[in-house]
């Protein structure tokens, strides 16, 4: 199991494409889809390699993403 | 509550208006003043920068007028009684700054000593022409306080009420002394601290979870918290609702500006400072202010040795103005003479509250000095013909 | 789609909360800032810095002057003034003097800190007032439309250059640490660690701090350029950028295409103003001299 989770707010995403260009290991991709404000919101399309690191957290400037850490 | 003994100078003293001021302020409780230098207004500070380090406060001389006017509104949220001294061209620079008082309901005082203007005008001589400036300078509806002093007690007494009656209605309030009542020097008296009323802040006992910084309660005005108490409140020049957040709503901005105008309305009616004399069967009514009233005072006199039925109306506060109190005179005298330095800024108050009812006599002077009681005795022998 | 539709294909703690929340006040989201607009990341990184600084936040005051960075003290669920324009740090002076155990906080734009309030800013640092100030410097006036600022850089086309800025800018590093600021440093939206650090370092600190925080404007700055999105000029910062801790500020003006030095580059220990009211004080009044107690409290 992957070590971390990324959690995504899809409505307040504004699909500005911090979080999957700042990705360490590059879970994210946008998404094909359109949330009802017409914006592309992040998908994990490799979830298993998310760290929990926040950093999709600390660059999205709408605070629709952050990560965690699983407790063990 | 009384006066903090600290502050408090009991005694009989012989000094002029601003200094007699400076003592208000302290008496009021006012332990945070910021300032920047001009003339004839600087002695207020000099003294407050004087006497605050042995009673435990701050002055601070700030880079400019704009940043003394809102220092004191960070210092009145961070819990203290602050107020800002000024003149002519400082006095303009801070009129945003009266409108985010006025918008934001921050208890604060500005003392405005007027010499002559515009611009540099006449920086060592006196004026009364900022008195629609102190009313309506800066943008937008809303309603201040103003107090006229005429002598160095009243410059005393009435900072005291400054402060007051900011607190009461959480208003900015206007000290408008003039060069001549600010450089007067005469006796001043300052009473035991236990004989000085003082307005505590109208800080909420309710809970955070309870609060809401702008709600009104009956009288219109909020109760208000500081910063650092944990609240977490939050303040804007904004149009805001109940909760202080911005909306953008032309109905949220009818009901606040409005209310900032209404919570007003007991010193406009029964609540006015005024001083009068001889009003019962008066024919002419002589309405003045600061230095004025004093030199009105002669005319009224030597009116009165020829047979003219001349009364006296002083305007003690003249924001908001008294109309109810001219509309009722107007009906049963011939006439208002308004004598005033500038060329008739009161007298279109006295003359709309009259309301055609009685002439309204403007007897202007663009200052520089006072009148010559002879020539306000002269509107006074004209308006009785 | 709404709020909990997007399957996501990891499990999600039932009490997984988004650290930032928190700190600010939910019930005004959404905020109004645009799609790639960097204010929010700032507030991120404040948001972390916060946390990691154990500041009693009941104790931190935020002060911000007007624009779309100013909208932050509106967001921050702090003890939050939004003040006039230019007037943030006198407001916070005010504040900071009437209860010195708050943590004032000044958080505006560039316009605002250095065009209309660019005499607060050197005075505050002068007096190394106890205040730390975060700019956010996007080139521009963003909220009125894309106005020429004192940061826009020379040739850039802005609303009211539309042939192109040719005035010089301010080097806002160089301008704090010869005013006397103690601390300064410099950092993009894209260094959203160092940033986070860099904040922190200020909030355990005493006296002037300034920390300058380039971000993206993509609809009124760089739209005119040509500079395309939020996200074009967050690899912009990337590739442009040089950490140089300890650079002389001199060296390290910002041009429109050119390198972006950022780093820490003064930290420098002063008394500040209070210290200095005191030592005076003492020094001239001895016994005397009463500490300031400027709060007045309420009856009863
Ligand atoms: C006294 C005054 N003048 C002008 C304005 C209009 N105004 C509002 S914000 C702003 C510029 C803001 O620029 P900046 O501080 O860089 O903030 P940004 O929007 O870029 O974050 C101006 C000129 C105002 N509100 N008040
Ligand atoms: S950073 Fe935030 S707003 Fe931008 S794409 Fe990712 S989730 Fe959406
Ligand atoms: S938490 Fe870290 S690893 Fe996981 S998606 Fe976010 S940035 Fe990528
Ligand atoms: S106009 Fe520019 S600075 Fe303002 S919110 Fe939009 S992107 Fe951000
Ligand atoms: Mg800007």
């Amino acid at each position: 199991m992957a070590k971390g989770f990324v959690a995504i707010m899809a409505e307040r995403c504004k699909g500005c494409g911090f979080c999957v260009e700042f990705c360490p290991t590059r879970v994210l991709t946008l998404s094909s889809a359109f949330n009802s404000k017409g914006y592309h919101p992040p998908y994990p399309v490799a979830a298993e390699k998310c760290s929990g690191c926040d950093l999709c957290g600390m660059y999205c400037p709408d605070f629709a993403i952050f990560g965690g850490r699983h407790a063990r | 509550m009384h006066a903090d003994p600290k502050g408090v100078l009991t005694g009989v003293h012989f000094i002029d208006g601003d200094h007699a001021c400076c003592e208000g302020t302290l008496a009021a409780g006012a332990r945070f003043a910021a300032g920047y230098p001009i003339t004839p207004s600087t002695e207020v500070v000099e003294r407050f920068a004087s006497r605050i380090p042995t009673i435990g406060g701050i002055f601070i001389q700030m880079e400019d007028e704009l940043a003394a006017s809102i220092a004191i509104q960070g210092a009145v949220w961070g819990g203290a009684k602050a107020f800002t001294v000024t003149s002519g061209p400082g006095f303009s620079l801070m009129m945003e700054h009266i409108g985010y008082a006025a918008i934001t309901e921050t208890p604060c005082v500005f003392i405005d000593v007027q010499r002559g203007g515009p611009s540099t005008g006449l920086p060592t001589l006196p004026a009364q022409a900022d008195m629609m400036q102190a009313r309506w300078g800066s943008h937008g509806d809303y309603g201040i306080v103003a107090l006229c002093p005429n002598s160095p007690q009243e410059c005393f007494d009435l900072a005291v009420t400054a402060f007051n009656l900011s607190e009461e209605f959480r208003v900015p309030v206007m000290m408008m002394l003039d060069e001549c009542v600010g450089h007067m020097t005469e006796k001043v008296v300052i009473p035991e601290a236990e004989s000085i009323a003082v307005t505590p802040r109208r800080y909420t006992k309710r809970p955070p979870a309870e609060y809401r910084p702008f709600e009104p309660m009956v009288d219109l005005v909020p109760e208000m918290v500081k910063a650092g108490d944990g609240y977490r409140f939050h303040v804007t020049g904004l149009t805001h609702d109940e909760r202080g957040y911005p909306s953008m709503h032309g109905d949220t901005q009818d009901r606040m500006v409005r209310r900032l105008q209404d919570k007003l309305k007991p010193l406009a009616n029964g609540r006015a400072l005024c001083e009068t004399e001889d009003l019962d069967d008066a024919e002419v009514v002589v309405v003045s202010y600061e230095i004025t009233s004093r030199v009105a005072q002669r005319a009224l006199q030597a009116a009165r040795r020829q047979g003219i039925r001349a009364g006296k109306f002083r305007l003690v506060s003249a924001w908001p103005f008294p109309s109810a109190r001219i509309r009722e005179l107007a009906g049963r005298v011939k006439a208002f003479v308004v004598p005033e330095l500038n060329l008739g800024q009161m007298a279109l108050e006295v003359e709309r509250a009259a309301q055609g009812k009685a002439r309204t006599i403007s007897v202007s002077h663009a200052g520089g000095t006072v009148h010559d009681p002879d020539t306000i005795l002269e509107a006074i022998l004209e308006a009785a013909r | 789609m709404n709020e909990t539709t997007l399957e996501i294909p990891c499990e999600i703690p039932e009490d997984a909360r988004n650290p930032v929340e928190p700190f600010l006040r939910m019930d005004r989201m959404p905020h109004i800032w645009c799609a790639g607009c960097g204010i929010g990341t700032t507030v991120n990184c404040f948001t972390r810095a916060l946390l990691d600084s154990k500041a009693n936040l009941d104790k931190v005051a935020v002060v911000s002057g007007i624009g779309c960075t100013g909208r932050v003290a509106g967001y921050a669920r702090l003890d939050s003034f939004h003040t006039t324009h230019g007037r943030a740090i006198p407001f916070a002076t005010g504040l900071k003097l009437a209860n010195p155990e708050l943590q004032v906080v000044v958080y505006s734009g560039d316009g605002d800190l250095f065009a209309i309030g660019g005499n607060h800013f050197i005075h505050a640092a002068r007096r190394n007032m106890d205040l730390k100030v975060i700019c956010v410097n996007n080139m521009i006036y963003a909220m009125t439309g894309g106005q020429t600022a004192p940061t826009t850089p020379g040739t850039a086309i802005t609303a009211t250059a539309p042939y192109g800025v040719s005035e010089p800018t301010f080097n806002l590093a160089s301008l704090a640490e010869a005013a006397g600021a103690s601390y300064v440093a410099r950092w993009t939206t894209y260094h959203v660690k160092q940033l986070a650090r860099s904040m922190e370092e200020v909030l355990k600190r005493k006296g002037f701090c300034f920390i300058e925080v380039l971000s993206p404007c993509p609809t009124l700055y760089q739209r005119r350029n040509k500079m395309g999105d939020g996200l074009d000029a967050m690899k912009d910062y990337k590739a442009k950028s040089k950490v140089r801790n300890g650079a002389p500020t001199g060296e390290c003006a910002l041009s429109m295409t050119g390198e972006i030095v950022v780093g820490k580059f003064v930290d420098r220990e002063r008394p500040d103003y209070l210290e200095l009211l005191r030592a005076q004080m003492t020094e001239t009044l001895g016994d005397r001299y009463a500490e300031p107690e400027v709060s007045c409290c309420s009856e009863g």
